[in-house]
């Protein structure tokens, strides 16, 4: 699913590489936690793999491509595979619920007839059947989350990345999105979430990977988020 | 692709941005309607061309008594020199096609009727005009080897070449059409700056939306496409504003003021108009797209 071979990221504006020599797999089906204090290189990581950033070297392969062999046009048809979550949820505020998720048809082409069809069965898999015509600024921020999540899972994407997906939600909400999360999961698609949120870590009990400083320092199934080292 | 969304989006776009569109179909249209009037121009040049060349003669203009010119010292033309002037044209043939002798009598009676409404006539006597030769050439940019054969023999006074004449205003009307060529550069430049900015700032007002549409995979060209539609709609309603202008300038100016006033020559016709209005179109619109393409892949990037 993912492979990470060797990877060092540097940015030209920085004197330290984001990544350094970071070598990781991830298998088809995992849920995996991406901890690790700010800077740490999670969310260089998770732009690696949605190739919004090339490795300096080092080999990346996401869905069996080779994304530093990967031409500029192709970028799209594997970011279709892809649903991506963020801490800030990016909605378009002048949009309602049904038009936020079916956006992301449009643009990628698709009919119509298609997008009547499962924009409401996604929106009940994130169970927000019945807010279809609210705007993003009537719902809550979990709410909100959903929307997000609703449009990064309407392609059925085999990867779900999320990026500190419950960084503006409070602890109750929060359990409600990672309850959601591990369904999209449990549905077969592959989870990769950045987080701060020890207690849902500790909760979930599963695959951790700690960075830090550019370095993978710890990777372990059932894990908790901090580990006595 | 879907059609209905694509066309949603740019509509958005444009209301959303209206200022600045209004902006682009303003400059749009000043700058071609100059680069049309320009092109007008020279399609009035072109055709006074034809129709002036068709009709320039070379005038030999013979001596009379009193001229003071050193090939007249022998006083006023004598029969054999005059007999000589035209056997030596008719040797000319071809590049010689029409050999018409107009005497005293007759380019008094020409002048009288030229300036039949000027107190000039009446200072004018018969013997003060010379009579001459008028020579129309088949090549009439051939003059020279006519000049040089008559030009200092005795008993010519003068070889004129009304094309020499003609060429200075033609000189003239290309220099206007320099004018007004150079004006438009400058104003596309100045259009193709403006779209380069709105598109800028059309990018960055959108970033939230094309920022998800990336994320989503979208292909850059859904990505490009509205805002390309945009630069391109703009500036072809500019362009059809301009090419109205051109209209209103061939009926206004050209057919309501200029020919009934110069009624001695031609005027471009709508022909001119026609050939001219989709050089504009394509001008416009190709500039605007070229424009906006370039600066969309600064700032859409995948």
């Amino acid at each position: 699913m993912i492979l990470f071979d060797h990877v060092t990221k540097q940015y030209a504006t920085q004197n330290r590489p984001a990544l350094e020599d970071v070598s990781l797999e991830i298998e088809k089906g995992e849920f995996i936690f991406l901890v690790g204090p700010s800077g740490s290189g999670k969310s260089t990581f998770l732009r690696l793999v949605l190739r919004e950033e090339r490795a300096n070297s080092g080999t990346v392969w996401v869905l069996g491509k080779e994304l530093n062999r990967l031409s500029n046009w192709k970028i799209p048809t594997l970011r279709r595979q892809i649903g991506t979550v963020f801490q800030d949820f990016r909605l378009l505020p002048n949009k309602t619920v049904f038009e936020n998720v079916a956006f992301a048809l449009e643009v990628i082409g698709k009919p119509s007839s298609h997008i009547k069809k499962v924009v409401p069965e996604v929106l009940e898999v994130v169970g927000l059947e019945g807010k279809e015509g609210r705007r993003p600024d009537e719902l809550s921020g979990g709410e909100q989350q959903r929307v997000a999540i609703a449009r990064a899972f309407v392609n059925r994407p085999m990867l779900l990345i999320a990026d500190e997906p419950t960084g503006n939600l409070d602890p109750g909400t929060s359990i409600g999105i990672m309850k959601l999360l591990d369904r999209i999961n449990k549905l077969g698609t592959t989870v990769v979430m950045s987080t701060h949120d020890s207690q849902i870590v500790d909760q979930m009990r599963r695959r951790v990977v700690e960075l830090e400083k550019g370095h993978v320092v710890r990777d372990q199934s059932r894990g908790v988020y901090g580990y006595a080292r | 692709m879907r059609a209905t969304f694509v066309a949603a989006e740019v509509g958005n776009g444009l209301r959303r941005n209206l200022t600045m569109t209004v902006a682009v179909i303003i400059t749009v249209a000043v700058s071609l309607s100059l680069f049309g009037a320009a092109l007008l121009v020279r399609a009035q040049v072109s055709t006074m061309k034809d129709f002036w060349y068709d009709k320039v003669e070379v005038s030999i203009f013979l001596c009379s008594k009193g001229s003071d010119t050193p090939s007249c010292a022998g006083g006023a033309v004598t029969d054999a020199q005059r007999d000589q002037i035209r056997t030596d044209l008719e040797s000319l043939r071809p590049l010689v096609e029409e050999i018409y002798y107009e005497s005293k009598k007759e380019a008094y009676d020409r002048f009288k009727a030229q300036f039949k409404n000027s107190p000039i006539v009446d200072n004018v006597t018969e013997n003060a005009l010379p009579e001459s030769f008028r020579v129309k050439l088949s090549d009439p940019t051939k003059y020279e080897v006519v000049a040089s054969a008559f030009a200092g023999r005795p008993g010519i006074e003068q070889v004129n070449d009304q094309r020499q004449i003609l060429d200075k205003f033609f000189k003239l009307l290309g220099g206007l059409q320099l004018i007004a060529l150079l004006i438009a550069l400058v104003m596309l430049v100045v259009t193709v700056l403006l779209i380069v900015n709105t598109m800028r700032v059309a990018a960055f007002s959108r970033r939230r939306e094309t920022s998800i549409m990336r994320l989503v995979g979208a292909s850059n060209f859904y990505i490009q496409l509205p805002f390309l539609l945009e630069a391109a709609l703009a500036a072809g309603i500019g362009a059809l504003l301009a090419i109205g202008a051109l209209v209103v300038m061939k009926v206004v100016l050209v057919d309501q003021v200029l020919a009934p006033s110069f009624q001695f020559t031609a005027f471009v016709g709508w022909d001119a108009v026609a050939a001219i209005a989709p050089v504009m179109l394509i001008t416009g619109v190709g500039l605007a797209g070229i424009a906006a393409f370039f600066t969309l892949r600064k700032y859409l990037r995948v």
